[in-house]
């Protein structure tokens, strides 16, 4: 039986609101607002980073598992905003933890699901011996062109997960669901992703996460109506609200992991955010739902049980949202262009 | 000449076809118009297809062998016709023409078109191509914009109100909420509209037709062949007609010369008043376009179509029940197909098979325009062939 030992969450406390950007653009505030689902999105500082993100999640995932860093075998970082393009993530944030040196590291990228990609590998590390505990998180600063929708979504934040033996919470199965769909994409040396618009709907996300989140539940054998809770991708408020329609999902099973609306869409770390959200209040015996969401394009589905011992990890790091509510500060555009390096002159 | 007609329909649903090409939609659409008219592929002696844009959209030229090639029909002409939004309109009429000539005897006319590849930044410059490019589109114009400008002068012109143009679009949803192959069939209000985003001023987004995926086809007759189908439904009027391109250049921007003319030319073949159409499908690629239709092709007067909807005069069964189907607006506008949509609707509802947005016709009537005017064709359609209308 193996499953999450630690989670934690981190979200950069600068906020900048929809209608901020909106006002700018000489759009209306309260039709994107509507529309998105959108009030407030993440903007990491100047010296922030997946790095950064990664470091302060992921000591954050220490403090509740209380293990030693060492017993850590292996760090998978997914992002699509890893600082380098060629030099790893993952070592940095690995020697900053005490991990070092013998560990497997590797940085992944499958757009918004490359978090929970490295969820699934560090598992199936763990289920096959190779290592006795392993390091699975999600972070990004997304990047949005100025002027583009993207802008009022793009956000930052990441989530950290410690996989092993002995969980607070069991992964009881996973399932992916992956095809060829060009919905949104960023090529090498370009600063900002394009997508396909409208095609990043029905045919990307819907179809994905919700063939995904069939296939896990057909797997395990369980109707949706058993989960207490359930977290899909949040790239805005609207896209996982419907495809929590189409499971008929009650809007207290999902708003608690709905933590879009405050932050925006933090890609690699939305889902898992969500995730972490709801297991900072989860209680033993209940069942957990999540299935992520990575253009180009692929679903993670996972079904988690949680145990007795989450009562004793729970409050031994700070809540997702007390990232999300507390501490924060409101930034107007001319900040957030020099915060995000939109400046070029 | 000989009378002809239509004996046969077919199309696909029009929406966001993300996982079926052009040739696939063009082909659907070719099979159910066959199918209705139940001849065989071979029966057809020649092909004629509207499409305005599928080298830009998807980067195929050469449409006519495409078409016929995918068809299984390689041997017999095909033409490709393009005249922007209304070019389905003139693979229609070319080749009702060729029917009436005496060189063929079954025909078929088709329009496809396949938007959804592009992004809409790039939809938009490929429909500019429908202007004029040189004093229009590379100053920056957009077709938003020049229905803008026409519908600000009739705003200014007719004290015509933004709630009026809001109507033509209620209309068409209202419609469309009651025609499966609509690619928004459920209602709006007057509000929606009125809320949407801003496009370009006054126009609002659900003011505007949509992008869209999507093919139509119909089996053309000669008379003589025609009387061995079940329920032939004749063209009784046609006319084609043509306008400065740009819209600087024209004497008004509130009524389309196009359209008068080539429903002047219909009217007369047909021998009818604007009073006897039942039904009719009009070009409302903006709600404004709707508007100056109505009063163009002589439904009301010059500058009293405002009042015209708002008085009821549009809806199902009342004066003329305009865009049965929904419209470009509700049921979707693939540009070329759009032509052969609005006749495939009016042969539908004169064979009384448009369900529960059927409205007793014996005559009916499609507009189509293509840029912003600088073509327009006007069918007129009548159940049976009589004497009378001659």
């Amino acid at each position: 039986m193996f499953g999450i030992v630690g989670w934690g969450a981190y979200v950069p406390r600068y906020r900048i609101k929809t209608e901020e950007i909106a006002r700018v653009w000489g759009k209306d505030p309260k039709t994107i607002s509507k529309g998105l689902g959108i009030v407030e999105k993440s903007v990491p500082d100047l010296d922030e980073d997946t790095i950064t993100i990664s470091v302060e999640a992921a000591r954050n995932a220490l403090a509740r598992a209380g293990i030693d860093p060492k017993d850590i075998g292996s760090v998978y970082i997914g992002s699509e905003s890893h600082p380098y393009v060629v030099k790893p993530s993952g070592t940095v944030v690995a020697q900053a933890l005490g991990c070092t040196p013998e560990l497997m590291v590797a940085d992944l990228e499958f757009a918004c699901k490359a978090g929970t990609a490295g969820m699934q590998i560090v598992l199936a590390q763990v289920m096959a011996g190779m290592v006795k505990y392993g390091l699975a998180i999600g972070a990004d600063t997304s990047q949005g062109r100025p002027g583009d929708a993207l802008e009022y979504s793009a956000a930052a934040g990441g989530a950290a997960f410690i996989i092993g033996p002995k969980p607070a919470v069991v992964i009881e199965d996973t399932y992916s669901y992956t095809t060829d769909t060009p919905d949104f994409w960023r090529r090498e040396g370009q600063d900002y992703p394009k997508h396909g618009a409208r095609f990043t709907g029905k045919p990307a996300y819907f179809k994905h996460v919700i063939n995904a989140t069939y296939g896990l539940l057909e797997k395990v054998g369980r109707d949706v109506s058993e989960y207490d809770y359930v977290v899909f991708h949040m790239p805005n408020a609207k896209f996982p609200i419907k495809a929590m329609k189409h499971f008929k999902i009650p809007k207290e099973k999902y708003l608690p992991g709905l933590v879009v609306t405050k932050i925006g869409n933090c890609y690699s770390g939305s889902s898992l955010l969500g995730l972490s959200a709801v297991l900072d209040i989860a209680e033993p015996e209940q069942k957990i739902l999540l299935t992520s969401f990575g253009s180009g394009a692929g679903s993670d589905s996972f079904s988690l049980l949680v145990k007795d011992k989450i009562l004793d990890v729970q409050n031994k790091a700070p809540k997702t949202r007390d990232y999300i509510e507390k501490n924060k500060e409101y930034i107007d555009y001319g900040m957030y262009v020099k915060l995000r390096k939109k400046l070029k002159i | 000449m000989r009378n002809v007609a239509v004996v046969g329909v077919g199309e696909t649903a029009f929406g966001e076809h993300w996982e079926k090409s052009l040739r696939a939609l063009a082909v659907e659409a070719g099979i159910a118009a066959i199918r209705d008219a139940n001849i065989e592929g071979a029966d057809i002696e020649a092909m004629y297809i509207g499409n305005m844009s599928a080298g830009k959209f998807i980067g195929q030229e050469h449409l006519a062998a495409l078409a016929v090639d995918q068809a299984g029909l390689v041997g017999i002409p095909s033409s490709r016709l393009e005249a922007a939004c209304a070019s389905g309109s003139l693979a229609f009429r070319q080749a009702c023409l060729a029917v009436a000539s005496g060189e063929y005897d079954i025909v078929i006319a088709a329009g496809a078109e396949k938007m959804t590849d592009l992004q809409t930044e790039d939809v938009t410059t490929t429909l500019m191509g429908a202007g004029d490019q040189e004093w229009e589109g590379w100053l920056g114009m957009t077709f938003p914009g020049l229905y803008a400008l026409m519908a600000r002068r009739h705003m200014y012109e007719y004290n015509t109100t933004r709630e009026q143009m809001a109507l033509f679009s209620v209309n068409g949803h209202k419609n469309a909420a009651l025609n499966p192959k609509a690619q928004f069939p459920f209602e709006i209000t007057v509000e929606d509209v009125l809320n949407s985003p801003l496009v370009a001023d006054p126009l609002r987004l659900l003011d505007c037709s949509p992008v869209s995926d999507g093919a139509a086809a119909v089996i053309i007759a000669s008379e003589d062949a025609a009387k061995r189908f079940e329920n032939p439904i004749w063209l009784i009027g046609s006319g084609q007609a043509t306008d400065n391109l740009a819209l600087h250049d024209r004497k008004s921007l509130t009524s389309l010369r196009a359209t008068k003319i080539a429903a002047k030319k219909a009217y007369e073949q047909a021998g009818i008043s604007p009073e006897k159409i039942d039904v009719a499908e009009v070009h409302d690629c903006f709600s404004i376009n709707g508007l100056i239709a109505l009063e163009d092709l002589g439904f009301c007067e010059r500058g009293k179509s405002g009042k015209f909807v708002e008085d009821g005069n549009i809806e199902r069964g009342a004066a003329v029940s305009i865009n049965t189907s929904g419209g470009l607006k509700a049921k979707g506008h693939p540009v070329g197909a759009t032509g052969i949509s609005q006749i495939i609707e009016i042969v539908k509802q004169l064979r009384g098979e448009c369900g529960k947005r059927q409205v007793p016709a014996e005559f009916g009537l499609t507009h189509n325009v293509g840029g912003t005017g600088a073509t327009v064709v006007v069918n007129i359609f009548g159940k049976e062939l009589k004497e009378r209308w001659v």
